[in-house]
């Protein structure tokens, strides 16, 4: 067991963990923070995807006891009062169908959106479906994905 | 995933000790591979040790026409580091072409280069550049590094600390990704240095990655793509898998070289 | 009213989504929990000799270890299939048995043997793996045409050559005839690949079992939580369906594979009254694509006939199609009445013939998926009219032209009356938004890079809504397929509407509030919809076969028939007016002509209230109803793909892929969209990516995404969408289904386009980089690129 003490969502959240436990589980099992979505087990889907330090970083890939201090925000944690742009840009085009893919669709457009603007670089449609390939969708054909982050790039 | 202890030494001493009391450790540098092995019960290492806390894993540093990167520097790190693309931008664009964003965010080259999958991208590139593995025991030559599949030169219990890459003439990487998994399914580097022209070749060879002497020998005497058209390219030691038969691996060698002799410039 | 039918109302449902607050099944966490992990058969094809438990029951955490023998001993029942399929020479078909864990044989990797119930699932899990399966391994045999072959090893002892019927449809003489008399035959080998169906939510179950009142309690991912009680109840006989809840919260895509009652759901049934304990499961990837019921694998030889003019004068289709180890709930039905049946296309063909042989496999069940039987049936038709198109040296769109049907009705020579459609328009108008004129141009400039440019189309039409009940039935269908609704207007006048649809990414809570909202003027905040509950909802067939527009919307429109006659009455005998007068409108309900009115709110409040209703009306205004189609509806569509092809490396850009789709009445513009775009890429991902692949023996090679390849974003296009509507007159509301067109139509397309590219016919799906550069290197560089 490894005593984890980590900010998720602006909160102190801490737990013993056996060694083995990863992000996901810690998140989904312990704290009961269930929008953070396991969708395959080889790192490709991405509907695991959370922040990590403002980083996007795919939850079952990394073990909750190696980020101790770290903080995470989850899509839970992502309306602060009201909804995050990403969010309000999914709704508004359509982003979404089952929403499962969903909240690792959103974490990875904010991600993207915040590399692009602190490097001065344009997000173009061909850039966010580059971005893209970690995250896997099976309802929209990343049509309305697309056009969601670059919607919301627009007003981050 | 089995149990596992999991250890986050400070130190390369407290490493060592907690590599040398384990059953069977190891080394966790990013886990983007590790993990998902552990996942599938594929690996089952009674202990992992976390190298992440070790003081200047993560350091990215020039001297002279070097760059020495930490171990535990992460792929992101490495394509946006000023030093790295102050010393090899091919080396820099390589590392933003790993994975997707959030594996460069944790995925990291000591850890990459550990495992020598035969379809990862830094052995290409480290072999190509001629690279020098630095551990805590010695500094291992590329060439003598990377051994065969999934294999190293290292011993049990030595852990790199960095890889330091000077700076060649020209450099340039294309790959050809694998469709499903997007790993390189054939990976060229290509390098001209001061001690010639050095292409290494990933993704391809049944023993991981490799030099190939027809394509250095063709383009130290004409370094452009063109050279590489009379190169004569076999398909022995070449894997065939569902992906791609050995002579369309063979073939991709040729068209990847050419692309990354053309970015090289 | 912007609000209503046409408007592109955003998602209601999308709030708890985007915000994390869905409830998938695995998201639920019961009290008093243990956790399953199944033993699964490591062999394609073996004898099952022993099961050691001892090494896991000792373990730690572990409650129970369970194998298929005592299951079958407490008398839970086989795995059917649905639909029964008579062979050419009127023989019902023959079916191996599917236990729902193995007893004596394992059929294929993956099988479930026994489940361990452990108080975690690593506990459970490790367990799994200590349980000892003496297996004596069986010769396998994978693919379909194989184990046709005389001395193929055989699956079950009751199904002869492991044929589970060779069955037909049409007119073989008039066919024969036909393609004897063409001055013109066009003959394809053509294999539709294997596909797994991955909804990006893997499956998950929760057993709740409550000793007291001997009632189960099932969560689950599911597209029709009725149909699973049902069959649960009649046919497995885990429990009475009044003692069975089944509940399927939100679900992360279905695309038809969470259609079907899997071992696993079962098992997990029986096992929490065994256990006395709730039971969860939640498959990974790996164990999904060894359990979840795959898809298509046809192998065909179609033969088109056309006389000198081009019209098509016969056609003849010979499919073999792998059903895998078992026959699953639509297995039989997917490769014949799906699929024989739409084997006229969008054409008028007098002579039409199609046999089809199903065959067992050692691979998982092949069942419905995204289209189902009709995208194989598109790619025969449209891979045959271009490739005949370039053979008799016209123009693809001509030689479709001069075939189309253009009268309705029509009647097909393969059963379907097809009812409406505009094919014409439809190709008129995907030929304008591709701009069809200035590829000519676009193909040179992609030369001067190299490149090579192709164009390639596809007419689809397709039969959906899956739809009269008395239709099915005499086909074999063992179930109805109506669909029911009730319509309940609360005392304050807000309503519910509780559905047998059930909606797992397409949209229903917001497009069915907008049918309602439509018809009576009422905002879409005072609408809620209820499914996917047996305890809530009453009835239902559900979601399936782009059936909730046409079916499931249809049965609200009934039950609001009946609510707007009720209202009616009740406002003209308030307001002293004649039923005829009552106008609803804005939300209020009014005498036309006059300024009478009520409320919307006051009438729901007179009909709880009850202080003055007509004499002998009763109390309340709650409505059901269940519907029935006539017809199926034929959605239809002209699909047009351009490609650049590198011929450096055989890879394949989709460059623009334009659809233009009638879908009849369209209620939610912007959803309908978002279905077309998934389903395009779905089939994208057919025709470019996805392959499930077995070895000679048996074992599953495509076992994650690291070797089955699923469509990112960077391998599709932006999209262009077009539309041309004739209202489906089957259907109160004029909606044909859109949830599986852009499967149907797409694949053909995409490689239509290709083999323009390379000048290189002979090319099979997924047309991967290895397999396109082969291509052309089997016939050379087309002159425009060298």
């Amino acid at each position: 067991m490894t005593q984890v003490t980590m900010t998720v969502n602006g909160k102190a959240a801490s737990g013993d963990v056996p060694g083995e436990t990863l992000l996901s589980d810690f998140l989904r099992e312990h704290l009961r923070l269930t929008g953070t979505h396991v969708g395959c087990d080889t790192s490709q889907c991405g509907a695991c995807v959370v922040l990590v330090d403002g980083k996007a970083v795919k939850s079952c890939t990394a073990l909750a006891a190696s980020l101790d201090g770290a903080e995470v925000t989850t899509v839970e944690g992502l309306a602060n009062g009201e909804l995050h742009p990403m969010q309000v840009a999914f709704n508004d085009n359509h982003g979404l169908q089952c929403g499962f893919c969903t909240p690792g669709m959103i974490i990875s457009g904010i991600d993207m959106v915040n590399r692009y603007k602190a490097e001065g670089r344009e997000l173009t449609e061909e850039a966010i479906r580059h971005e893209l390939e970690g995250n896997i969708c099976r309802c929209t054909g990343y049509h309305n994905i697309v056009r969601s982050i670059k919607d919301a790039a627009a007003s981050m | 995933m089995y149990a596992v202890n999991y250890h986050k030494p400070a130190s390369i001493e407290d490493a060592v000790a907690a590599i040398g009391g384990a059953d069977e450790a190891k080394i966790l540098a990013g886990g983007q591979t590790l993990l998902p092995t552990m996942k599938q019960h594929l690996a089952a290492p009674s202990d992992v040790v976390d190298i992440r806390g070790i003081g200047g894993m993560t350091d990215i540093a020039v001297r002279g026409d070097t760059v020495t990167i930490g171990a535990a520097a992460t792929h992101a790190a490495v394509a946006g580091s000023n030093e790295v693309g102050s010393i090899c931008p091919a080396l820099a664009a390589l590392a933003a072409g790993i994975g997707d964003p959030a594996v460069r965010h944790m995925g990291t080259i000591g850890g990459s280069i550990a495992n020598n999958d035969p379809a990862a991208d830094y052995p290409a590139g480290l072999l190509g550049l001629g690279a020098t593995i630095v551990t805590n025991q010695r500094e291992i030559a590329a060439d003598d590094f990377f051994t065969g599949m999934f294999s190293t030169a290292l011993e049990d219990g030595e852990i790199i600390t960095a890889v330091s890459v000077s700076k060649p003439d020209r450099a340039g990487y294309a790959k050809f990704r694998n469709p499903a998994s997007r790993y390189a399914m054939v990976g060229v580097f290509v390098a001209k240095t001061g001690n010639g022209v050095r292409v290494a070749v990933t993704g391809a060879g049944e023993d991981g990655v490799f030099r190939h002497a027809g394509l250095e020998a063709a383009l130290a005497g004409n370094w452009s793509p063109d050279a590489v058209d009379a190169v004569e390219m076999s398909a022995d030691g070449l894997m065939s898998d569902i992906h791609a038969s050995a002579d369309y691996r063979a073939h991709l060698i040729k068209v990847m070289a050419k692309r990354a002799v053309a970015a090289a410039g | 009213m912007s609000e209503g039918i046409g408007a592109a109302v955003k998602r209601k449902e999308d709030k708890r989504f985007i915000t994390g607050r869905g409830k998938y099944t695995d998201d639920i966490r019961m009290e008093n929990q243990a956790y399953g992990a199944f033993v699964r058969s490591p062999h394609a094809h073996a004898e099952i000799k022993g099961i050691d438990t001892s090494a896991a029951e000792a373990m730690d955490g572990v409650i129970a270890v369970l194998n298929g023998k005592q299951l079958k001993d407490d008398a839970i029942g086989d795995i059917i299939t649905g639909w029964a399929i008579h062979s050419k020479d009127g023989n019902p078909m023959n079916v191996g048995a599917w236990n729902p864990m193995a007893t004596a044989r394992v059929r294929h990797v993956g099988e479930p043997v026994a489940i361990v119930i452990a108080e975690s699932q690593a506990q459970a899990r490790l367990a799994a793996e200590a349980v000892e399966v003496d297996y004596e391994e069986l010769p396998a045999v994978a693919a379909a045409t194989t184990a046709l072959e005389d001395g193929a090893p055989l699956l079950h002892d009751n199904v002869p050559g492991n044929l589970i019927f060779d069955w037909e449809i049409g007119d073989e003489a008039a066919a024969d005839a036909g393609l004897a008399g063409a001055s013109h035959v066009t003959e394809l080998d053509i294999v539709n690949n294997r596909l797994a169906p991955n909804a990006i939510e893997p499956r998950s179950a929760i057993a709740v079992y409550n000793d007291i009142d001997d009632h189960y309690t099932l969560y689950t991912t599911s597209q029709n939580p009725h149909v699973a009680r049902l069959v649960l109840s009649a046919f497995y006989n885990v429990a009475p369906e009044h003692k069975l809840r089944v509940i399927a919260p939100d679900v992360g895509g279905g695309f038809g594979s969470k259609i079907y009652i899997y071992p696993e759901e079962i098992t997990c049934l029986w096992a929490s009254m065994k256990t006395g304990r709730s039971v969860k499961w939640t498959s990974d990837r790996s164990e999904a694509f060894m359990t979840d019921a795959h898809a298509r694998d046809h192998v065909t030889k179609a033969r088109m006939g056309f006389d000198a003019d081009g019209k098509i004068v016969g056609l003849k289709v010979n499919t073999v199609a792998n059903i895998g180890a078992y026959a699953s709930l639509f297995a039989t039905a997917t490769p014949t009445y799906l699929y024989g049946t739409l084997l006229s296309g969008q054409y008028n063909i007098a002579n039409v013939y199609c046999d089809v042989k199903a065959v067992h496999t050692n691979t998982v069940p092949v069942d419905a998926y995204r289209g189902a039987g009709r995208p194989e049936a598109t790619y025969v038709m449209e891979r045959l009219m271009e490739t005949a198109a370039r053979e008799m040296g016209m123009d693809p769109a001509e030689l479709r032209r001069r075939n189309f049907i253009t009268e309705f009705p029509h009647q097909t020579p393969v059963i379907m009356t097809y009812d409406a459609g505009d094919f014409h328009a439809l190709l008129e108008k995907g030929q304008a938004a591709a701009d069809v004129a200035g590829f000519a141009a676009r193909k040179s400039e992609a030369a001067s890079r190299g490149k090579l440019r192709g164009i390639g189309y596809s007419c689809y039409i397709e039969a959906c809504g899956i739809a009269p009940s008395k239709a099915v039935g005499s086909l074999g269908a063992g179930v109805g397929l109506w669909e029911s609704a009730e319509v309940r207007v609360n005392p304050v006048g807000t309503i519910e509407i509780l559905t047998g649809s059930h909606a797992h990414g397409q949209g229903h809570e917001t497009t069915f509030a907008q049918v309602v909202s439509d018809r009576f003027g009422l905002p879409m905040d005072n609408i809620t919809i209820v499914h996917g509950d047996t305890d809530k909802v009453q009835m239902g067939m559900g979601t399936y076969g782009s059936r909730s527009g046409a079916v499931g919307m249809n049965a609200i429109v009934k039950a609001m028939d009946k609510v707007e006659a009720k209202v009616k009455k009740i406002a003209a005998h308030t307001l002293e007016a004649s039923e005829d007068d009552i106008v609803i409108e804005d939300g209020e309900v009014k005498v036309a002509g006059t300024d009478k009115k009520m409320a919307w709110h006051e009438v729901g409040l007179a009909a709880y209230t009850a202080h003055n209703l007509p004499d002998g009306m009763e109390p309340g205004l709650k409505e059901g109803a269940f519907y029935d189609p006539t017809n199926f509806t034929f959605p239809s569509g002209t699909y047009i793909c351009e490609v650049e092809v590198d011929p450096e490396t055989g890879v394949v850009e989709i460059v623009q892929f334009t659809a233009a789709d009638d879908f009849g009445t369209v209620i939610n513009p912007m959803i309908v969209e978002g279905q077309v775009h998934g389903g395009v890429t779905q089939g994208i991902g057919q025709a470019l990516l996805e392959n499930v692949v077995y070895d000679e023996d048996g074992q599953l090679i495509t076992g994650s995404y690291m070797d089955y390849c699923m469509p990112r974003a960077d391998d599709v296009p932006s999209y262009v969408l077009e539309h041309s509507t004739t209202v489906a007159p089957s259907n109160p509301l004029g909606v044909k289904g859109c949830g599986e067109a852009g499967a149907i139509g797409s694949p053909p397309a995409v490689i239509n386009a290709i083999t323009d590219a390379i000048g290189n016919n002979n090319l099979t799906m997924p047309a991967t980089p290895q397999k396109v550069w082969a291509a052309i290197q089997e016939v050379g560089l087309p002159q425009a690129a060298e």
